[in-house]
């Protein structure tokens, strides 16, 4: 309650704050992807999938040119984030975002130990995707035939039976592909989605190879309350070590999401850079939690991830001056802005 | 398992308020608090008796006091930092009051220019005072989590400045986390301390949203068994101590987790963005509500 100019001068960098203030809980020394769980209960480390460049820029209003899309790629491997989605092959009629698919692809540096999957809709585009040089692919299911209709222009049934030549062309050339499962915490048509059938959707992909199921709070109306009773359905079908929460913070609930998911097991999650990518359901609304975010918190309760987050802050700098607007990310808002900038 | 029942207590007209860009105009304020007095809400902090040397934001407190329609069933506490505040509070109506020690020391010195030990001292004249009077006071530690002077705030600290408080006579500490630097596990920590030393029945957490981590921050406090937590509609107050950012966490956004936990507030989520959407247009800035924010068909 004093004066806020001396109150500013007088108080920690946020180098400082960041740092050297042990609050945020010390890292273990080397990155073990081990599922087993710490004294807490939770996993001792977590993957982050870096969706920022596919589904953040996807869903930016701004172009971004294809240069400042690999730099921003390049920079984000660099920050020991293990797995990162570059692009989608999909027609650039419906997603112009994605045209320049191949230069990115082809463009970008391919760090070892990193994973670059993309998006590949149909077996046209997965043989684009390979033809490009991807070693990795994800296909997008549903939780709602609405969505389904809607978004891709066919039932859920008929979208499997897309993805399963997919997955039997990835599983003839040893290509990993993830399985996405969309609204699984509610829908913008139907609203409420029954957890059973976001289970019997996950079933499905993980059956036709899916190494990983990505289950999407597309548009972010998840609480821990539903979160908790659609991973209590999933896992009765899906094995845990195969289960990722791809959270939307439209609502404000996706660390809580999050939290709740990793307390069940879950050790892999989804987010963007600088939070990138609105919510086309939402006018204005925000939508993918912020990488920054979720490192911050996983730091906090000592999981390792191996992501330096400095770096990510950085890569999200360069994202947000480019695409001219302010970080979706509150640690990257607060650490920009407090007391001393190095 | 969490509780089944959650106290909002809504800190927007002080706390938030005190730390906007911009000042309202005494109706503005008053009619914030009574349209806040409309959605369920127990408990309001409506204002701060200090000096409006410090506080300017604060300096009608009391006409606001005075203004506002007091609904039965509903607690307006004021804030009270020495005994003349606290006199002057209960001579304009106020039934209630709260008290701000902190677990820092330098934060202690640099915001009200003594030592925690002497703070402590100051507030025990308020506690005999109001105890005399049957006023409640409520305890609030500042700097839980971590202190933009001292940075790492040790949860044994928490726990003793908690404890005097408490034993001096407050019904409840909220335990605050003033630059949002907290997350599940600091919280966790924290808590486990402090509940050795006080009933979690008597525990409140005023979580800021500085670093995005205060739903996460709270939830972990819920499963822990608190069962109060500080809001500010709309989002309002930003942190002095980072410029632009955020400070505490929305009670639209608190309330729309709460309800998908199946917890029981009291409070219309309608009502309170509606009352969110006002001040804000008072305020002439958006809000900074998520649940606010979204426009889903659902």
């Amino acid at each position: 309650m004093g004066t806020v100019p001396s109150a500013l001068k007088h108080c920690l960098s946020y180098q400082h704050l960041l740092k050297e203030q042990l609050w945020i809980g010390e890292p273990p020394a080397a990155a073990h992807p081990a599922q087993e769980p710490q004294a807490s209960g939770l996993p001792e480390y977590i993957k982050i999938v870096e969706v920022g460049p596919r589904d953040g820029l996807q869903n930016e209003k701004v172009l971004v040119p294809t240069d400042i899309k690999i730099e921003l790629i390049n920079q984000l491997s660099k920050t020991g984030l293990p797995a990162i989605e570059v692009t989608s092959f999909v027609s650039s009629k419906w997603v112009p975002q994605m045209a320049d698919h191949k230069e990115v692809m082809r463009g970008i540096e391919r760090h070892p130990g990193v994973q670059y999957p993309v998006l590949t809709p149909n077996l046209q585009g997965f043989h684009s995707a390979i033809a490009a040089g991807a070693t990795e692919v994800s296909v997008f299911g549903a939780a709602s035939e609405s969505f389904s209709k809607m978004n891709i222009n066919c039932s859920i049934e008929e979208s499997i039976e897309k993805f399963e030549e997919v997955a039997k062309s990835a599983r003839n050339m040893n290509i990993p592909v993830r399985g996405y499962v969309s609204c699984a915490l509610g829908c913008p048509y139907e609203g409420n989605i029954v957890p059973d059938k976001v289970a019997e959707v996950s079933k499905r992909l993980y059956g036709m190879g899916c190494y990983e199921i990505s289950l999407g709070d597309t548009i972010g109306v998840g609480t821990p309350g539903s979160m908790k009773k659609m991973l209590e359905a999933v896992m009765k079908e899906i094995p845990l070590s195969a289960l990722a929460v791809h959270c939307h913070d439209t609502y404000g609930q996706a660390l809580a999401n999050i939290l709740t998911a990793i307390q069940m097991g879950v050790a892999v999650v989804d987010s963007s850079v600088a939070g990138l990518g609105g919510c086309p359901y939402a006018k204005g609304a925000t939508g993918n939690v912020a990488t920054e975010d979720v490192i911050y918190m996983l730091n906090g309760l000592g999981i390792n991830t191996g992501v330096n987050l400095d770096g990510v802050m950085e890569a999200g700098n360069f994202i947000c001056t480019a695409l001219n607007k302010k970080t979706n990310s509150k640690v990257a808002q607060a650490s920009f802005n407090t007391g001393t900038i190095n | 398992a969490y509780p089944k029942r959650v106290k909002v207590v809504e800190v927007g007209p002080r706390d938030g308020l005190q730390n906007e860009k911009n000042v309202v105009p005494t109706p503005v304020k008053i009619n914030l608090i009574n349209m806040l007095s409309e959605t369920g809400l127990q408990v309001i902090e409506a204002t701060s008796f200090v000096s409006p040397k410090w506080v300017p934001q604060m300096a009608d407190h009391t006409e606001v006091m005075q203004g506002i329609n007091k609904l039965p069933g509903i607690s307006y506490p004021v804030l009270t930092p020495n005994l003349k505040g606290f006199q002057a509070a209960v001579a304009a109506g106020a039934r209630e009051v709260s008290i701000f020690g902190a677990a820092s020391e330098q934060f202690t010195r640099k915001n009200i220019n003594c030592s925690i030990e002497e703070s402590l001292e100051r507030f025990d004249e308020v506690m005999k005072a109001a105890r005399a009077a049957s006023i409640p006071v409520r305890g609030y530690v500042s700097c839980v989590l971590g202190c933009p002077y001292e940075g790492k705030i040790s949860a044994a600290k928490v726990a003793e400045v908690s404890k005097k408080m408490y034993s001096m006579g407050c019904y409840e500490i909220s335990l605050g986390d003033t630059i949002g630097v907290g997350t599940p596990g600091s919280m966790r920590e924290m808590l486990t301390v402090v509940m050795k030393e006080v009933p979690v029945g008597a525990l409140a957490v005023h979580c800021h949203d500085t670093y995005g981590q205060a739903l996460a921050n709270i939830l972990v406090a819920l499963q822990m068994g608190v069962s109060v937590v500080d809001a500010s509609v709309a989002g309002l107050g930003g942190c002095p101590y980072a410029q632009g950012a955020s400070g505490n966490v929305a009670t639209e956004d608190l309330v729309y987790m709460l309800n998908g936990l199946g917890i029981h507030t009291g409070v219309d989520l309608q009502k309170l963005m509606d009352t969110g959407t006002f001040i804000c247009n008072a305020l002439n800035r958006r809000t900074n509500s998520k649940v606010s924010q979204a426009s889903c068909r659902l």
